[in-house]
């Protein structure tokens, strides 16, 4: 089934058609836009596809598995892939009001889009080296997102983000290298089926604790997430909104991946250490925002607070925890991209991210005050939007599964939460503007393009509302997609099984 | 053979991450230099080493006579150095270019982002 890769080969298409059209930056406006909306169309044809079919299974160049590259596309494949492409959707939307002609001389919608490319490729392979490459791919484009424009703070945030970055990248190749010596296969499938005939456990344990290190860096868990709220708050809207809703769960997709089909050998010893990393995760992130008076670092440090709910999804491994786990992936990355867009408006009207400089916009412009609250809400997990289902799902498998101490760090979190969401609204939204007479904000930024940003804020708001209103049919995705972590011997048979 | 590669790996290793704990961005960047090399002679090592069996079908045969090197670790490490010379040229630049708008090479003077 070639629809398997083309959600990488469209934005590889339209990146490329970009980068021709360097010169041409209305082109690449209606590229950027054109592009991403061709992603998200195949994006749910793919999601029809596996939703009839259960799983989609291509082997490149008709090498059959476990020899050739195999793409493979399970539901939970297939939901990341569609929430790709609304996020892309959205960015490039975006884009159009608030991009400055700096940035779009410079390539940002050729990296915008091989930037999706990674992230589409990651999510659609089913080969432990293949996910390397596009892990990289996706590595190299934010990289060069993230220093456009080429400002201190830029600089500053980019080494230490690169450095992790590349760091964690080298422990996941070396796990590669020493799984490959063992097993002598690369098709995750494959490796899935022969790790339960070695004897040397010992052995599959260090490599599975370097996969977790590789990919709990990737998704910015306790306590390897410093890089995270070091540069998400440098780059322009846009791009950090893009990188709060992909990036970090990427990361969080590959241990969702690894640590269901392939490594359930010792869910005693690897999920234990998950659950310990859950839970300070969610903590630690939490009060770091608590702490923070800048728009975007607060939102930074949340993204690390809100991994550590989807990581305790997959510790606690019961049924009931990895849909927890699968709906709040779905749900985080709406909302948090929104959060940030929602940011970037407030930033380009008064010009600052600082909370005490912030102030009026409730006055002068109340829905925008109204499309803050549905996502902030959302995230602290009020019903009935998309974030209190996603955490009560989560909630109530810790107490199903007796785990009460993690279970009530999640409860404090999610109190907390409520606290920097409240804090972010008081100052930003409620309180009078600090140096205007009105009261209102001053005003200095140019309303050009404000229409596209609130286009796009409002898309992903209604999302968010949508996925609230719809939890049944929502949840019965993600019990699919859970159903089927949970089975590897079915992921196994559809990948070895199917004919090229 | 192998005893000799897993010395040099792990000297490659610790001294990637001694360099990556210095102060200085030019050393920070010879670390991640030695690093992707490091994770490369792991993978060529790990894979097992043959010697002077170069993995060939003989004309005619559908098989290789003989047990013959895996080639695919060799592609791998292609693919992987390929990688990190594109990453690396990048860090370089970086490098450079923080220095020039941060005005030192000196990692702890580069807390402004830091919380």
């Amino acid at each position: 089934m070639s629809l398997a890769v083309a959600p990488i080969l469209v934005p590889l298409f339209f990146g490329a058609l970009s980068l021709a059209l360097w010169r041409y930056r209305i082109a690449q406006r209606v590229l950027g836009l054109v592009g991403t909306l061709a992603l998200l169309a195949v994006a749910i044809r793919l999601f029809q596809v596996v939703h009839a079919e259960g799983m989609v299974v291509l082997h490149m160049g008709g090498w059959a598995a476990p020899l050739g590259i195999t793409l493979a596309v399970d539901m939970l494949g297939a939901i990341m892939v569609v929430l790709t492409g609304i996020t892309g959707l959205a960015i490039a939307l975006f884009s159009m009001g608030d991009t400055p002609e700096r940035h779009e001389h410079f390539g940002y919608y050729p990296l915008m889009h091989l930037l999706l490319a990674g992230v589409a490729g990651s999510f659609v392979t089913g080969d432990i080296f293949n996910l390397y490459v596009w892990f990289e791919v996706m590595l190299i484009a934010s990289f060069a997102l993230l220093t456009l424009g080429g400002e201190r703070a830029q600089m500053e945030g980019a080494i230490k983000y690169v450095t992790l970055n590349l760091f964690s990248s080298a422990i996941f190749l070396s796990a590669v290298g020493i799984l490959y010596g063992l097993l002598g296969t690369l098709n995750m499938a494959d490796i899935a089926q022969k790790i339960d005939q070695v004897e040397n456990t010992a052995m599959i344990n260090v490599v599975a604790v370097m996969f977790m290190v590789a990919f709990g860096i990737k998704a910015s868990a306790f306590p390897l997430f410093f890089w995270l709220p070091a540069s998400y708050h440098t780059p322009l809207v846009g791009v950090s909104a893009l990188f709060a809703g992909l990036l970090t769960k990427v990361g969080v997709y590959a241990l969702f991946r690894m640590f269901t089909i392939v490594f359930d050998h010792d869910v005693a010893y690897t999920h234990e250490i998950l659950v310990w990393v859950a839970g300070l995760t969610m903590l630690s992130g939490v009060l770091g925002a608590a702490a923070q008076y800048e728009f975007r670092r607060i939102l930074s440090f949340h993204i690390v607070s809100q991994i550590g709910y989807m990581i305790l999804g997959l510790a606690l491994y019961t049924p009931l925890a990895i849909i927890g786990g699968v709906f709040y992936i779905m749900h985080h990355i709406i909302v948090k991209t929104t959060l940030f867009l929602v940011s970037g408006v407030t930033y380009r009207i008064a010009g600052t991210h600082e909370l005490k400089d912030l102030g009026g916009f409730f006055r002068s412009r109340p829905m925008l005050s109204v499309l803050f609250l549905i996502p902030a809400f959302s995230l602290a997990g009020m019903p009935p939007l998309s974030g209190f289902f996603a955490k009560f799902i989560v909630i109530r498998a810790g107490v199903e599964a007796e785990a009460w101490g993690v279970t009530a760090v999640a409860l404090l979190v999610g109190l907390l939460t409520l606290y920097s969401m409240t804090k972010i609204w008081a100052e930003v939204f409620w309180k009078a503007a600090p140096d205007t007479e009105s009261g209102e904000p001053a005003g200095q930024g140019s309303t050009v393009g404000l229409g596209w940003m609130y286009t796009a804020i409002a898309g992903l708001a209604a999302c968010t509302v949508f996925i609230g209103l719809n939890g049944e049919p929502i949840y019965a995705l993600a019990e699919t997609a859970a159903e089927q972590l949970l089975n590897p011997d079915r992921y196994i048979r559809a990948v070895l099984e199917a004919r090229p | 053979m192998e005893t000799l590669m897993a010395y040099i790996v792990g000297a490659m290793f610790a001294a990637a991450v001694y360099m990556m704990l210095r102060r200085s961005i030019v050393k920070l960047v010879i670390g991640l230099m030695l690093l992707s090399n490091a994770a490369n002679l792991l993978i060529f090592t790990v894979a097992g080493m043959r010697q002077g069996a170069p993995p060939l079908v003989p004309e005619g045969a559908q098989m290789p006579a003989s047990a013959v090197a895996d080639p695919l670790p060799q592609a791998l490490v292609l693919t992987a150095i390929v990688i990190a010379f594109g990453v690396l040229a990048f860090s370089v630049v970086l490098i450079h270019r923080a220095y020039e708008v941060v005005g030192t090479d000196d990692l702890d003077r580069m807390k402004d982002t830091d919380t």
